[in-house]
């Protein structure tokens, strides 16, 4: 399950992230992450049944934590199968079936947003 | 052996014309050999499904009561031609809203009329005796136009060169995105369906050939703007009804950064009248070759990286360097191919006959720049010669008395043999005094990766290096990297009250 973190860091800049594995002993994967002076942006992979702790630990820590249900999703009386949107995605999310219809595999989707505007057509929406 | 139209035509309207697309065909001809694939078809269906910027249609709005004469017209705040008349007008794909920008275009007009959507169309105009009226604002629907007639003057084109991106920033083009240092090739075109491609002699493709142009019957009206079937890069002029149209093979698109362009269906059925046209049609996408070329240049003519052919840009990946780049398609193969099926079951059906061109299409023509009497200008025109240097040995406290004394901010730093190796600006050296530490020559506290221009360079393009790199100057070197000049933001200013303003 992916776990949207926003943290500030404005006071103590807490290791939130460490400290969530060290005291859940979850294994945290961070996919992608943005992090300037002031404030964080952390896209996490957990498993599924572990999802309810990490989030309500990190909660406890200070950040705002959502649980993401859905990757890119597909609009299909938009798409025309071009297929534009394979190459740009950094976790091949898109491929096309034997007859050339375009295929989501949501579950790999890191939710980085780049296919929404390669896609020509505007087929493609992540939510925010 | 050879057949003619007239018998081709004759086994279409019985309902007993044999017609495969051009995906089947290189198959069939493997099979039965040329002689027996002329026996066996009649007719080969192409088909392709792809953006098609130079696009658009003539559209009639009758007259209104009292009577206009639009002069200027916007449908849905998209500016539509209108020095054509009173009530008529021509809405180009790619027009863009005055209002949405590229979110909405001409392209997004005709879409919308397609679909049976309402538009709004403006129009003002200065009045005359016969025409007193200055403005108006109605709503129509496509049904209310008189005509409404598709003319797309180049469409179809042969085949397309493939685009990559060498630079470290990622591009916006008309062919997508191209993501940075090669990390994705982008190709239009569909290959062993495109028309032109099966028929690359234009011995059947010419004015009046019956086409499929988005879901209805269309025709060619003659060779395209830019055809360039020397090079193998040809393209068609076509025309259709757009009242008869379908969004399934028409639709508007937005190349993200770059604008709105349209996504045209366009198939033709080529008459299998003799044995040329069976070599012809049975080609394969490895057949296809075109340039794979590096669009972080922006020139006409960019650097060719390589030669690819379809079959490779269809597989997936195409090695460069000894790396797989991944590819995707702008255009899609899965409509281009349902394009050439629809065409196919219409002659089936016995829908649409089929006839040699009135007039041909010249094969052997070859497109030519842009004839250009007034050159824009060159960095070499507003550079400043006055170059204030400094050597990558020499004391940082030098280069602040250089500052200081040439009267500049930007310092290039060049090494002994006298050639560019970095830049030092009055940040960089207040940085170094403020906060004294290690460094103590300009080399250790100068920027070594310097964007540079040539004297030969456009100043647009220089132009764009400073916004995309948001720095002020640029060192002008020769092709020895000697820096012979500078050019800053106060040079630009030369472009205006100078003999360039016009």
């Amino acid at each position: 399950m992916k776990l949207l973190v926003n943290f500030s860091r404005g006071k103590g800049r807490k290791p939130i992230i460490a400290q969530v594995v060290r005291d859940t002993g979850v294994l945290i994967s961070v996919e992608r992450a943005v992090i300037d002076s002031s404030e964080g942006e952390a896209l996490i992979d957990v498993p599924d049944d572990q999802c309810e702790l990490v989030r309500d630990t990190m909660t406890k820590l200070g950040a705002n934590v959502r649980i993401l249900e859905h990757g890119v999703s597909l609009n299909e009386s938009e798409c025309v199968d071009c297929g534009a949107c394979i190459s740009i995605c950094p976790r091949e999310v898109f491929s096309f079936d034997p007859g050339l219809k375009l295929l989501l595999s949501e579950e790999r989707c890191i939710i980085c947003g780049k296919c929404v505007e390669a896609c020509p057509h505007h087929a493609l929406t992540v939510q925010v | 052996m050879r057949k003619s139209i007239n018998q081709i035509n004759q086994r279409i309207r019985e309902g007993n014309a044999r017609v495969v697309t051009a995906e089947e065909m290189p198959d069939i001809v493997a099979d039965l050999g040329e002689e027996g694939a002329l026996k066996e078809v009649d007719v080969v269906t192409t088909g392709t499904f792809g953006a098609m910027c130079s696009s658009g249609a003539f559209l009639n709005f009758g007259h209104a009561e009292p009577p206009i004469r639009m002069e200027k017209i916007w449908l849905n705040d998209v500016e539509a031609y209108g020095g054509l008349a009173a009530v008529d007008a021509y809405i180009g794909a790619t027009q863009q809203s005055t209002t949405r920008e590229e979110q909405y275009g001409g392209a997004h007009v005709i879409e919308d009329l397609v679909a049976g959507k309402a538009v709004e169309m403006r129009a003002i105009s200065r009045g005359t005796d016969c025409y007193p009226r200055r403005t108006i604002t109605t709503e129509l629907l496509l049904e209310n136009l008189n005509q409404a007639i598709m003319c797309n003057p180049r469409n179809a084109y042969q085949r397309y060169n493939a685009a990559i991106n060498t630079t470290d920033r990622t591009l916006h083009t008309y062919m997508g995105t191209l993501l940075p240092n090669c990390g994705n090739i982008s190709f239009s075109g569909a290959g062993l369906l495109n028309p032109i491609s099966n028929d690359p002699k234009l011995r059947l493709i010419g004015s009046g050939v019956p086409i499929f142009l988005c879901g209805a019957p269309g025709m060619v009206v003659g060779e395209g703007t830019q055809h360039s079937p020397a090079g193998g890069f040809g393209t068609l002029m076509v025309t259709g009804d757009l009242k008869k149209m379908s969004q399934d093979f028409l639709r508007a698109a937005t190349m993200f950064g770059y604008g709105v362009t349209l996504y045209v269906g366009l198939g033709v059925p080529l008459p299998v009248i003799d044995t040329d046209v069976v070599r012809a049609t049975a080609v394969r996408d490895e057949d296809i070759t075109v340039d794979l070329l590096d669009y972080g240049v922006p020139s006409r003519n960019r650097p060719v990286l390589r030669k690819v052919n379809y079959s490779e840009l269809r597989s997936g990946s195409v090695s460069l360097n000894g790396e797989e780049v991944r590819t995707s398609s702008l255009s899609s193969f899965r409509r281009a191919r349902i394009v050439a099926d629809s065409l196919k079951d219409w002659i089936e059906k016995g829908k649409m006959e089929l006839c040699l061109p009135t007039q041909p299409i010249n094969p052997t023509k070859q497109v030519r720049p842009m004839h250009e009497t007034v050159k824009g200008p060159r960095v070499l025109d507003i550079m400043d010669r006055n170059v204030v240097s400094i050597g990558e040995e020499e004391e940082i406290k030098g280069a602040a008395r250089r500052l200081l004394k040439g009267e500049t901010n930007h310092l290039p730093v060049i090494n002994r043999e006298g050639r560019l190796v970095g830049i030092v600006t009055t940040f960089d050296v207040s940085k170094a005094v403020a906060n004294p530490g290690k460094a103590r020559l300009v080399r250790d506290i100068m920027k070594k990766k310097v964007i540079t221009t040539t004297p030969d360079e456009a100043v647009d393009n220089a132009v764009r290096k400073l916004e995309q790199h948001n720095i002020s100057a640029l060192p002008v070197v020769d092709t020895q990297n000697h820096v012979v000049a500078m050019l800053t933001a106060i040079d630009l200013g030369k472009l205006f009250g100078g003999r360039w303003l016009k």
